[in-house]
């Protein structure tokens, strides 16, 4: 089985206002919807508040890898939503945003592996949201009982 | 779609049944909460902290148990309840779902610097 995921996107930007979106911490927080304490510095933990809608108790910790000007920036980072949890104990998966300059502006090429390090209770947020979400289900489970019962 | 293909779908969904069956109760569910996160509970430390009693704490997660959400090992005097995601999903779901999360925040990084 492939443990991986690749996207590449194409962006009418040039290649240094992708790399500034995606490396000033302020940029990367807003499309990736995390409030982080500082920037971004190869070697050293990133840490944050994760603002995606419903994930907010959940922090954010990474550890910034490569920062290659314009070319490499990769992280790697749990994926844990126990706000209890050792974060920095947590298995983790390693992101990688690959540049590359094209005639309408900037191939964004992102990759995240090594899932099949992580813990298999995550697997339950999958399962979620998936088959037609989480409160779907609950609401038919509701009407179900309330019609036999 | 071949028929192989769809008839795994449809085992799917009858393994599912009685697992949405199972969830379908707010203690069943605040249980599998606490146990997804991946400590072992006794009944004890599962009965703490609740309003019900030992033998109706123990009567859900037989319910859970029966569905393959939860299981249970013996250690020492007390049996221990662990989570079981295996018939919840597979680590395929986890993908696509991290997949999906990728394309959106990948839309908004588009609009951020074309904008």
């Amino acid at each position: 089985m492939n443990n991986r995921i690749e996207k590449r996107i194409k962006l009418k930007a040039p290649v240094s206002r992708v790399w500034r979106a995606l490396t000033d911490h302020r940029e990367f927080g807003e499309w990736f919807r995390v409030k982080l304490d500082g920037p971004f510095v190869a070697g050293q933990v990133s840490r944050g508040q994760m603002t995606y809608p419903g994930y907010e108790h959940v922090k954010w910790h990474a550890i910034v890898q490569k920062m290659e000007p314009e070319r490499l920036f990769s992280f790697t980072w749990h994926h844990s939503l126990d706000p209890n949890a050792d974060i920095s104990k947590e298995p983790t998966t390693l992101v990688e945003f690959k540049l590359e300059k094209i005639e309408a502006g900037t191939l964004l090429t992102l990759s995240e592996s090594g899932f099949e390090n992580l813990p298999e209770n995550l697997r339950l947020e999958a399962f979620r949201r998936n088959d037609g979400g989480w409160t779907e289900q609950m609401k038919n489970i509701e009407n179900y009982v309330a019609q036999t019962s | 779609m071949s028929h192989k293909h769809r008839s795994r779908i449809a085992t799917r969904r009858q393994l599912r049944a009685p697992i949405f069956a199972a969830l379908g109760d707010e203690t069943r569910l605040s249980l599998v909460t606490k146990l997804s996160g991946g400590q072992p509970y006794s009944i004890s430390q599962l009965t703490r902290g609740s309003k019900l009693t030992r033998q109706a704490i123990t009567k859900h997660l037989r319910v859970l148990e029966r569905a393959g959400i939860v299981h249970s090992a013996r250690r020492g005097r007390e049996s221990r309840f662990e989570f079981d995601p295996e018939p919840m999903a597979g680590i395929k779901e986890y993908l696509d779902f991290v997949s999906q999360q990728w394309d959106q925040a990948l839309s908004r990084l588009k609009a951020l610097v074309e904008n």
